[in-house]
């Protein structure tokens, strides 16, 4: 008689090495699992529960300066490396991962008013109150030498920002015009205007880079071509824009950020409707900043606050805030798209997590695939209610917060009041103008 | 004014005595009364710029005593006299002049023509400048369009974008860059070089290489005579190419072009009887000429050719018979086979019926029926097989509807092709007998409602197909629900004329079985309203005729269709032009009875009442019998515990809370609700999503490792972002995402560009210096 024997494959079941992991055989039948859903939406619970607790976004404060921070840059080359311009002419450059002042130099009298670096990172410029346009050396001067500008070119009327070429050694400078340079000429090898008026922010377009965009304070946003040496289009807004940041992933967009407490997204090519209107801030929003990816940006408020915006939302993701931190007055998102620096007036410069919850340092592979599948389920069930209202739920400060309901009010009450006008004219002498139109003013030609 | 004026001629005046002082010193040359017939009149001129001192122009005309003394040959000087000389004072004499016409002729020529425009205002031509520059930039931007769009719809994007290409470094290079320390790897090594083994390839050396490189020397003469040879071949025959080709004569390429095409006829012939396969795809090929043909459009009148010989043709009986054999070549290539175009149309019908799911088989079926030649399939061989399967029902559909089917699944369908058979045959019998009909126009042949029409020929589909299973009395299972679809799709097919007269003896059998059918559906439907689940009766009738079901089901359709039956139903009253009343009558009363059997069962209302005592009875709260049969007494088959017992274990459920829908007569209000659950639950339908169904189906697909295997959950749960850390990410580039990026920089454009800048700047900088 022939007795057989149980038998399986070692291979099946033992591991090769020990560091190998142990494999589970696994039995997909979907009756061995059931309530999918309910255990689902635990998890997704548990992990927007556990998100909240995590969130964390404050890394670090660089302080140092001695007058509000008036602007900020970022080193094209070394994720680590900032600069920033202060409001008493001292520009300082910092290491981040030290989390130091590495150097630090009086660069103009009065307010540095812009700040922006070459591409190749050795050099960078700054504009000041002084009428001046001074390009630095990135790394300070060897013994003995005296700290001074590589060149300065004095002008004739105060430069209030300043923007350099993506890939060219060309600059921007804006004040009563926007004059470009060459680097090596020290008068502009072409300058741009269109009506008279400050121009407080210009930036080069990071995709098409002939193109520049600028905002003045007579509330318009002006479109100039560099290579064919003019203004394109004007777009005249509700209120003053106080900058403007092109997308780095989609050449035609950028996005205002302006008096009105909002910022607009503009598609370049149809001026007349933004994209988008970005709306949470409860003042002005002074600066903005795109991410790497081009997939959200951060906007600096007066409200004391900064908030991140997906692209594509109108409402912000994220709001971040501190006891101590003032008006913001320039925000930066670093090159790795993972931190967010904002600069403010009480001297301050701020390091945050771009995603609040985010742990930082190497994640092992099981780590990683836990918070993907976490983050996956808080998407799917990001409907839900409780699920909601506690990804949405984030403490903030009694101004904003009172600033906030009164303003709920306050736009209630204009709706209200359009929706009463519209009832009681006769049908269709009133329109409804979207939210969106509204702001614009006109499209100049 | 003046007296400004008056005063520097004093200060010149004093000036000039002062020069002229001098000399009185040193009386050189002049003469006493020479300089003092001078002072006398600077001194009057002294005393009349004094007296035009006090405002008042009084100047007085000087009278001319004696000769000027400077005649210039220049000018006419007026010296003394204050006035000046106009030219038109010399002019005057001259006037009268004729040698002058010429000029003035020319002069009023000039008056005449027009003035050139004003240049445009320069905000203007800024304008258009800055509109012109914003139109060019927008064109360029929009090449980021399909990138901007598949990013933004790219399930995961990994920054950075441009990916480092990891070089691979030739074995030889590592290996040279180590070196050897154990004394086992030295010794290994040693042994390798020695023998000059090779690292990469292992099967050959260096030297075993270089010994199968090498030929012999026969070996080398041999190639290259024969290489030799090739050359002067192909030169000869390139020379003959040319010589071919320089031939003007088109005589020689006309015949030299039909003897090539009548080679390709001959061999075509031989290879069809040698390989057939072959040959097929010869013929494949012809057609996919035919098609490219279509495409290209070539042998149309636009080619240079044709246009140079369409000037010709007016004079050149030749040119014009070439051009129309041209023509002629054209429609023949670009003639599509009719009966697609036709089946094309058919499903053009379909699709405007809002049907999408039309059986092929139907438009199969038809081309065979219709078809005017059937040689023209061989073309389409990927047809010609479906063809054929679909052909072959049709022969074997007679036999099959002998037989009974044996498969459940198989009887619907054969039922449908029989079903769209039929329908094909009428159409191709009315097609015949169009003529017949327009001289016959009998009853609601006449109606323009078409969809009136395609009731009644839908009606009368049915009769015949009940009929014909009445007769055959056979098993047909349910039909499926696609034959309706067929059904309703054919419709509008039937919105042509019908053939009544070669009806009618059919249809008056078939009312009268249908009357039977209908009594029975009645007699059922009386039982229970028809909304009430069909199962039942399904349950209930196992033995019944077995039409019935078939019945039931085509009542459903009906019913699907009800609103088309009672809108249109006024119009069915006032249907025809009348040939003979009675003809009429009849038709009217058999629309009417159809009717009426097809909603015999279709109580409304009491469905609802229905529904409702049992959505009342459902949610009312149940009895618990806690009765163990066989405890506490015997038990077993056919044993019933005691009805003491019964009564004692039964725990009567609590009466509920009243209904709200109690006093509601017409209205169901469910109380399933969970107001606990509500509370996780979803309330409105979020944005992406336009169906419930949709967004519950996403739901209820579960993404974690629990219910997935690996890769799927690798797969569900890929972040959509992706960044590396610690890596720059630069702005998107054109050459990351393949287009080329200009390689004009910038800077030179503007630089190339300095004239307008130059005068830009100009201006700004006058601009600059004014303020």
């Amino acid at each position: 008689m022939k007795v057989k024997m149980l038998s399986r494959n070692p291979d099946s079941y033992v591991r090769e090495t020990k560091l190998d992991l142990q494999r589970v055989p696994r039995n997909y039948d979907p009756t061995l699992h059931p309530f999918e859903v309910p255990r689902e939406y635990v998890r997704a619970l548990n992990a927007t529960k556990l998100e909240r607790v995590f969130a964390k976004p404050f890394l670090a404060s660089l302080d140092g300066h001695r007058d509000g921070v008036s602007c900020l840059a970022k080193h094209p080359k070394s994720l680590a490396t900032v600069l920033s311009g202060a409001c008493d002419g001292e520009v300082r450059i910092w290491n981040l991962t030290k989390r130091k002042c590495i150097h630090m130099i009086q660069a103009h009298e009065g307010f540095v008013r812009g700040i922006c670096t070459r591409f190749c990172g050795t050099s960078f410029f700054t504009v000041g109150d002084d009428k001046t346009v001074k390009q630095w050396k990135m790394d300070g001067p060897s013994f003995g030498e005296e700290e001074e500008p590589l060149h300065t070119i004095l002008g004739k009327t105060v430069y209030t920002g300043i923007d350099h070429h993506w890939k060219e050694a060309v600059f921007a400078t804006c004040g009563q015009q926007v004059d470009i340079w060459d680097e090596q000429r020290s008068s502009p090898i072409c300058s741009m205007t269109w009506g008279f008026d400050s121009i407080s922010s210009v930036k080069f377009n990071p995709v098409e880079t002939f193109l520049l965009g600028s905002c003045a304070s007579d509330r318009n946003i002006v479109l100039y071509d560099m290579r064919q040496a003019t203004p394109l289009k004007k777009v005249i807004l509700d209120m003053r824009t106080n900058t403007i940041c092109w997308n780095p992933m989609e050449a035609f967009i950028f996005t205002a950020a302006n008096e009105d407490y909002n910022l607009y997204t503009f598609d370049m090519r149809a001026l007349d409707t933004p994209v988008m209107v970005h709306m949470d801030h409860v003042s002005a929003v002074l600066d903005v900043d795109y991410s790497p990816t081009g997939k959200d940006f951060v906007s600096a408020s007066f409200d004391k606050s900064i908030r991140i915006f997906p692209v594509d939302k109108s409402r912000s993701r994220e709001v971040y805030h501190t006891k101590r931190m003032q008006h913001v007055i320039c925000v930066k998102w670093t090159s790795d798209s993972k931190y967010i620096m904002c600069g403010s007036d009480e001297m301050n410069i701020r390091l945050w997590k771009a995603n609040a919850s985010e742990k930082l340092g190497v994640l092992t592979s099981r780590e990683k695939a836990a918070t993907d599948y976490n983050q996956r389920l808080k998407e799917k069930f990001q409907h839900h209610p409780h699920i909601k209202r506690i990804s949405r739920h984030r403490h903030l400060p009694k101004s904003i917060y009172s600033q906030i309901q009164e303003q709920r009010v306050m736009k209630e009450a204009r709706r209200r009041k359009e929706l009463n006008r519209i009832k009681h004219s006769k049908p269709g002498s009133v329109q409804r103008v979207s939210e969106k139109k509204k702001r614009v003013v006109a499209v100049v030609k | 004014m003046s007296s400004s004026r008056a005063a520097e001629s004093l200060l010149a005046l004093n000036q000039q005595e002062e020069l002229e002082d001098l000399p009185r010193e040193y009386p050189l040359s002049t003469s006493e009364d020479e300089g003092d017939s001078d002072g006398e009149r600077k001194h009057q001129k002294l005393l009349e710029a004094i007296s035009s001192l006090d405002g008042k122009n009084r100047r007085k005309l000087a009278e001319r005593s004696e000769a000027s003394l400077k005649v210039s040959e220049f000018n006419a000087s007026s010296e003394g006299s204050g006035e000046k000389l106009v030219l038109s004072d010399l002019l005057e004499p001259v006037k009268t002049s004729s040698s002058l016409a010429a000029v003035k002729k020319q002069l009023n020529r000039v008056k005449s023509k027009k003035t050139v425009e004003l240049p445009l205002h320069r905000e203007e031509i800024e304008r258009i400048h800055r509109e012109v520059a914003f139109n060019k930039t927008s064109q360029v931007l929009s090449k980021w369009d399909p990138v901007v769009q598949k990013n933004r719809q790219a399930e995961q994007l990994v920054f950075p974008l441009s990916k480092q290409q990891s070089v691979f470094a030739p074995i030889e290079h590592v290996v040279s860059g180590w070196k050897a320390r154990t004394p086992l790897e030295q010794e290994i090594f040693n042994l390798l070089h020695k023998n000059k083994q090779p690292v990469t390839d292992p099967l050959l050396t260096p030297m075993e290489k270089a010994s199968l490189k090498a030929m012999s020397l026969e070996e080398v003469k041999m190639r290259r005579a024969e290489l030799q040879r090739a050359r002067a071949l192909q030169s000869y025959y390139a020379a003959r190419a040319r010589r071919e080709k320089k031939i003007k004569s088109k005589k020689y390429h006309k015949l030299l072009k039909k003897g090539k095409a009548k080679q390709a006829l001959k061999e075509f012939e031989k290879l069809r009887k040698v390989n057939p396969a072959a040959a097929l795809e010869e013929l494949e090929k012809l057609e996919k000429a035919r098609m490219m043909e279509r495409m290209s459009l070539k042998h149309q009148n636009s080619g240079k050719w044709a246009k140079s010989k369409a000037i010709m043709a007016k004079y050149d009986l030749e040119a014009r018979q070439a051009m129309q054999e041209q023509l002629a070549r054209n429609k023949e290539l670009m003639q599509k086979i009719q009966v697609a175009s036709e089946s094309a149309e058919e499903e053009g019908v379909a699709e405007e019926e809002g049907e999408p799911f039309v059986p092929d088989m139907v438009n199969e079926v038809q081309v065979k029926a219709s078809g005017p030649n059937p040689w023209m399939f061989r073309n389409h061989s990927s047809d010609t097989k479906e063809a054929e399967v679909q052909g072959d029902p049709e022969e074997l559909a007679e036999p099959a509807a002998q037989e009974a089917p044996e498969s459940e699944e198989e009887g619907p369908v054969v039922a449908e092709e029989i079903l769209l058979k039929e329908f094909e045959e009428r159409r191709s019998l009315r097609q015949k007998s169009g003529l017949k009909q327009i001289t016959k126009p009998v009853g609601s042949q006449e109606t323009k409602d078409p969809s009136s029409q395609g009731v009644l020929s839908e009606l009368r589909a049915l009769s015949q197909k009940l009929n014909r299973e009445n007769h055959q009395s056979r098993k047909q299972e349910l039909s499926s629900t696609r034959t309706v679809l067929a059904v309703q799709r054919e419709e509008p097919a039937g919105e042509e004329e019908e053939p009544l007269l070669l009806q009618r003896p059919e249809r008056a059998r078939t009312l009268d079985e249908l009357e039977e059918l209908g009594k029975e559906g009645c007699f059922q439907n009386k039982e229970l309203p028809r909304a009430a689940v069909e199962g039942q009766q399904w349950e209930r009738n196992p033995s019944n005729h077995l039409s019935v079901p078939k019945e039931k089901k085509r009542k459903e359709q009906m019913i699907d269709l009800q609103n088309l039956l009672t809108t249109k139903s006024p119009s069915m009253k006032s249907l025809a032009v009348p040939t003979t009343e009675e003809l009429e009558d009849e038709e009217e009363r058999d629309q009417r009875q159809m009717i009426k059997e097809a909603f015999a069962g279709d109580d409304v209302i009491r469905d609802f009442l229905k529904e409702k005592r049992e959505a009342v009875e459902a949610s009312k709260p149940k009895d618990v019998d806690l009765t163990l049969p066989g405890w506490g007494e015997w038990g077993g088959v056919g044993l019933k515990p005691s009805a003491k017992k019964r009564h004692r274990f039964l725990i009567k459920a609590p009466e509920g809370p009243p209904r709200k829908d109690g006093n509601l007569p017409n209205v169901i209000l469910s109380e399933k609700r969970n107001i606990r659950a509500a509370a996780h639950q979803v309330r409105m339908l979020p944005y992406p999503f336009t169906h419930h169904q949709q967004f519950e189906r996403t739901i209820q697909t579960p993404i974690g490792s629990t219910w997935n295997t690996q890769r799927a959950f690798q797969k569900l749960t890929m972040p959509k972002v992706v960044t590396k850390p610690g890596h720059i990410i630069k702005p998107i580039k054109a050459e990351d995402v393949g287009y080329r990026s200009s390689s004009r920089s910038d800077l030179s454009v503007v630089q190339r560009n300095p004239k307008r800048l130059s005068i830009r700047h100009k201006k700004q900088l006058k601009k600059n210096s004014v303020d």
